[in-house]
C-alpha cells in the first residue's frame, strides 16, 4: 500500500504567505506538513475518518486540502492509541493531504447528556458503560498528539452565544487558562500546529481581552470560536471584524462551525480564511443541493420530470453526467442519492474556496462578490447583515442591493 | 447484436464465447457476470467509480429492473432525457432489463393472474402488464430486454406450474408483436421443477424470433442438487449459437453448475448480500492448492471463500483484504480501516467493499473462462468444491 507525505516537513509545521489582498480580504499559500493549501478555504467534516460514502480519490479529485476528523468520535472508535499504533490518522485514512482535529470538548457539551465543565476540564457520563469521565486540555493534546493532524485545537470552555451573564466571561478566561495547559501538554509543536480559540460571547470587550491573551502565546493559528450557534447574523459578523482586525495577518484565522457560503464569502471579506461544517454533507443527505441561486431541493415533486442538471455551470461529475429527475429518483430511497449530492456540494464548497482564493488574487474580488450575491439575491434583496458586513469590509454592492441607501 | 460460441474449446456443454452489443465497443467473454444495480448504478459504487476502479470491459454488463424505476420517475422523462444510456451516463455499458431482481422486485407467484405478473417491490405490490412492460422498457432502451414471465417457485402443484408456461409464452408472443422498434429480446424460459414443463417451455421458445433466452424460476429457494438436470432440459433444448442467460444462480457453485450446463450470463446478488453483511472475497482465483491452507478460519468468522471485516481480529490488521488484488480497495486500503469504517456504520465501508467484492468475482469468471479454453473447466470446478470442502472442514475442526 503506497502511502507517503505529499511534501516534507518544513522547519516550521506552519507557513503562511500572502499572496493578495482586498483590503481586509487576503488570499494566501498555506504551507503545511501534509499539503500546500490555498486560502480561503473549507474544511469538509469527516467526523470518523471518512466523509460520507467518498473515497481518498474522489475527495482529491474535488479539491479538498484539509479534511476535519472530530477527536470525541476517534477517541471512541477505533480510539486514539490504535491509531497511533497504526502510524496516525493520515495512514489509517491513506489521506495523503491535510488533517485538522477538533479538541473533542465541542461534541461532548452537545452531544451528551450531563456532561459538565469544571476548572479540570469537561466531566461526562462515558457513552459506552455510563462511568464519569473527565477530559482535561492535557487529555485532549494527548488524543490529537496520537491522532496526528497537521492541526490540532486546543480545549476551550466553549459556550452558546445564545446565553448571557457571568457564564461568558468565565468560559473566556478560563479558555486562556487551559491554552497554557494544552502548549505544556503538546509534545509534537514540530509535527502539530496548536490553534488558540478566541472565545468572549458576543462582548466585544471579552472578545478583545481573549484575542490578546491568545496572540501572546505566539500560537501558529487562530480560531474565532463560539459562533454559528444560533446568534442573529449581524452580531455574527461584527465579532468575525473585530476578531480578525485584532488578530495578526501573517497567522491563518479560522472561523470554526462556518458553513453557508453566504457567511463564508462575508467572513473571507473581513479577512478569515478557513472554515468548517457539516452542512454541505449534512444538507445532501436531505435531498438538497447547493447551487448558486442558493439551495435546490431534490426531494420536490417539481425535480421528478427536470431534466436539467443540478448547476448548469457546475463542472463536477455529478452536474456534467445527471439530471435533477434521476437524482430525484434516488434521493432519500437510495444511499447513492446522497453520495452524488454530497460529491456535488462538496465541489461546490471547495469551488467556491478556488474561486475566492484567485479572485483575490486576480484583483476581482469586489467583482466576485458583486456576481456571487446577484445570483443569490436576483430581486436585489441582499440581507442588512450582509450589507453592513461589506461596509466594513470596504467592499461596494450597491449595484447588488436595490434597498440599499447610497 | 452479435454473439459466437468458440467452437473447438467447449467442455462438454460449458462453453465459451463472445458478445458484441451496440452500446459497448468492446466484446465481452462470456460466461459472464451482469452486476446488479439499484435503478442502473451498482447499489454503493458511484458511476466515476465504477468506470474508474473496475476492469473494463468485464465490468460493462449491468442488469436493471424496469421495475424500480416506476416509483419516482416517469417513463416519458426517461424517454425525454433520451434513455438509460443517457440518463446514467453510461454509454459504454450494456444494460440488460429483467423484470425480476432478486432485492427490489420479488414475482410474487400467488398474486400473478392472467392479466400480469406481480412482484414484490419497496414501493409494494405491483402487477405488470405485458403493454406496460413494453412500454416501461422501449423508454428506457436497453441493450436488451428479458420478456415477462410468470415464475414459479420449486414447490408449486402440477397445474400453478403448467400455467405459468403457458402464460409465460403467451406473454412472450404479445411482448414480441408490441415490439414495435427492433430491439433485442430475450425469451423467458421457465418450468418450476418439472423436467417435462422446462423441455416444454425450452422448445417452444426455441421456435420464437428472439435474440437470446433468459432462464428464470431459479434462485427461488429450490435445491442444487434438482438444478441441474432442470438447467441441462432446457440447455439441450436451445440452438448452441444463441446466448443463455439465468438470474438467481449467485454462489460460486452455483455458477459452475450453470456453465458446466451451457449458460453463458448470469445475474446474482451475492455481492450485494456479502457487502452488506461485511464479508469480503478472499478465496485465490489461481489454481494453487494449498496456498491459503493457514488461513485464520477460526476467529475470523471466515471460512476460507471471504472473510468477516467486522470480526475483532481485523482491528490492527494493516494489510489489504488480499494481497495480490489490484482493485482500488486493496490498493488504496487495509483492513483495519475498513473494519473501523463497518464498526461506524459509514457508507464508505459498502462502497470499499462493493469494489473488492466485485472486482474479485469478476475475476472468477475470467478464471472459468480461462479454464474453459484450456480444455479444463470439469477439473477446475472440481477443484474448486474440493478445496472449498478441505477447508470449511479445515475450519470446523480447528474451531
Amino acid at each position: 500500500m503506497a502511502w507517503f507525505s505529499a511534501c516534507s516537513i518544513p522547519a516550521v509545521p506552519l507557513f503562511l504567505q500572502v499572496l493578495g489582498r482586498f483590503n481586509r480580504a487576503r488570499a494566501a499559500q498555506l504551507t503545511l506538513p501534509h499539503y500546500l493549501c490555498q486560502t480561503p478555504l473549507f474544511m469538509p467534516v469527516g467526523t470518523q475518518g471518512t466523509i460520507k460514502g467518498l473515497t481518498k480519490n474522489q475527495l482529491e479529485e474535488i479539491g479538498c486540502q484539509i479534511i476535519l476528523g472530530n477527536t470525541y468520535h476517534l477517541a471512541l472508535r477505533p480510539t486514539s492509541e490504535l491509531i497511533d499504533e497504526l502510524g496516525g490518522l493520515h495512514k489509517f485514512m491513506n489521506w495523503p493531504r491535510a488533517l485538522l482535529t477538533d479538541s473533542g470538548g465541542f461534541q461532548m457539551v452537545s452531544l451528551l447528556h450531563l456532561a459538565d465543565i469544571t476548572e479540570k476540564g469537561v466531566t461526562f457520563q462515558s457513552p459506552v458503560d455510563g462511568k464519569p469521565m473527565l477530559l482535561t486540555p492535557e487529555e485532549s493534546i494527548q488524543i490529537q498528539n496520537r491522532i496526528g493532524a497537521d492541526i490540532i485545537m486546543a480545549l476551550d470552555d466553549v459556550v452558546r452565544t445564545t446565553i448571557t451573564g457571568p457564564r461568558i466571561e468565565e468560559a473566556m478566561y478560563r479558555t486562556l487558562r487551559w491554552i497554557d495547559r494544552c502548549i505544556a501538554a503538546h509534545k509534537r509543536p514540530n509535527e502539530q500546529n496548536l490553534f488558540g480559540i478566541v472565545q468572549g460571547g458576543l462582548d466585544p470587550v471579552l472578545r478583545d481581552i481573549c484575542v490578546r491573551g491568545l496572540v501572546e502565546r505566539n500560537l501558529p493559528g487562530y480560531a474565532i470560536g463560539g459562533l454559528a450557534g444560533g446568534e442573529d447574523k449581524d452580531s455574527f459578523w461584527r465579532v468575525v471584524a473585530q476578531c480578525t482586525a485584532a488578530l495578526p495577518e501573517d497567522k491563518p484565522r479560522y472561523v470554526m462551525g462556518v458553513g453557508y457560503p453566504l457567511d463564508i464569502v462575508v467572513c473571507s471579506a473581513l479577512g478569515a480564511d478557513m472554515y468548517d461544517c457539516v452542512y454541505p454533507t449534512r444538507t445532501a443527505r436531505f435531498g438538497t443541493a447547493l447551487v448558486p441561486e442558493g439551495v435546490l431541493k431534490l426531494k420536490h415533486q417539481a425535480m421528478a420530470n427536470d431534466i436539467r442538471p443540478i448547476d448548469p455551470m457546475c463542472e463536477c461529475m455529478v452536474c456534467k453526467n445527471y439530471t435533477r429527475a434521476y437524482i430525484h429518483c434516488l434521493v432519500t430511497k437510495d444511499a447513492m442519492g446522497s453520495q452524488l449530492l454530497s460529491y456535488h456540494n462538496l465541489y461546490y464548497m471547495m469551488k467556491l474556496s478556488r474561486d475566492l482564493h484567485s479572485s483575490i488574487v486576480e484583483g476581482r474580488f469586489p467583482e466576485f462578490v458583486c456576481k456571487f450575491l446577484q445570483t443569490m439575491f436576483p430581486k436585489g434583496d441582499v440581507p442588512e447583515w450582509v450589507c453592513n458586513a461589506m461596509e466594513v469590509a470596504g467592499i461596494d454592492i450597491s449595484s447588488c442591493c436595490h434597498e440599499m441607501k447610497v | 447484436m452479435k454473439f459466437a460460441v468458440k467452437k473447438g474449446w467447449s467442455n462438454g456443454r460449458a462453453r465459451s464465447g463472445v458478445l458484441q452489443l451496440g452500446s459497448c465497443p468492446f466484446p465481452i467473454q462470456t460466461p459472464a457476470l451482469l452486476l446488479t444495480t439499484r435503478k442502473g448504478l451498482p447499489p454503493f459504487t458511484s458511476p466515476d467509480l465504477l468506470t474508474s476502479s473496475l476492469p473494463s470491459p468485464d465490468s460493462h454488463l449491468l442488469q436493471f429492473s424496469p421495475l424500480h424505476f416506476l416509483e419516482g420517475i416517469s417513463p416519458k422523462t426517461i424517454s425525454n432525457i433520451g434513455g438509460l444510456h443517457q440518463m446514467l451516463s453510461l454509454h459504454q455499458h450494456i444494460f440488460a432489463a429483467v423484470p425480476r431482481d432478486s432485492i427490489i422486485a420479488l414475482p410474487e407467484h400467488d398474486s400473478t393472474n392472467k392479466y400480469g405478473a406481480s412482484f414484490q417491490t419497496p414501493g409494494g405490490r405491483l402487477l405488470i402488464k405485458p403493454a406496460e412492460y413494453v412500454e416501461l422498457v422501449s423508454s428506457m432502451k436497453p441493450d436488451f430486454w428479458v420478456t415477462l414471465a410468470d415464475e414459479v417457485p420449486a414447490w408449486v402443484s402440477n397445474k400453478r406450474n403448467r400455467t405459468s408456461v403457458d402464460r409465460t409464452l403467451r406473454w412472450l408472443d404479445d411482448c414480441l408483436s408490441l415490439n414495435k422498434e427492433s430491439t433485442t429480446i430475450f425469451g423467458s424460459i421457465v418450468g418450476g421443477s418439472s423436467i417435462e414443463e422446462r423441455h416444454r417451455c425450452a422448445q417452444e421458445v426455441a421456435q420464437r424470433n428472439v435474440s437470446g433466452y433468459w432462464i428464470g424460476g431459479f434462485g427461488l429457494g429450490e435445491s442444487m442438487d434438482e438444478r441441474a438436470a432442470l438447467l441441462t432440459a432446457v440447455t439441450d433444448n436451445l440452438p448452441e449459437d444463441m446466448p443463455r442467460h439465468v438470474s438467481g444462480l449467485g454462489l460460486p457453485e452455483e455458477v459452475l453448475q450453470g456453465v458446466a450446463a451451457g449458460i453463458d450470463l448470469f445475474d446474482s446478488t451475492y455481492v450485494y448480500h456479502l457487502t452488506l453483511g461485511g464479508f469480503a472475497l478472499t478465496f485465490p482465483l489461481e489454481r494453487n492448492k494449498g496456498e491459503n491452507a493457514d488461513y485464520q478460519l477460526s476467529d475470523s468468522g471466515g471460512d476460507g471463500m471471504k472473510i468477516n471485516l467486522k470480526a475483532t481480529v481485523y482491528r490492527k490488521d494493516t494489510s489489504p483484504i488480499v494481497e495480490s488484488c489490484i482493485c482500488f480497495t486493496c490498493q488504496n486500503h487495509t483492513k483495519a480501516y475498513l473494519n473501523h469504517l463497518f464498526n461506524v456504520h459509514e457508507m464508505l465501508a459498502q462502497t470499499l467493499l462493493e469494489i473488492h467484492n466485485t472486482h474479485h468475482y469478476l475475476g472468477f469468471f475470467c478464471s472459468i473462462r480461462k479454464a474453459i479454453e484450456e480444455g479444463k473447466f470439469e477439473q477446475f470446478r472440481r477443484n474448486f468444491v474440493e478445496s472449498r470442502r478441505d477447508r470449511l472442514f479445515a475450519a470446523a475442526s480447528s474451531a
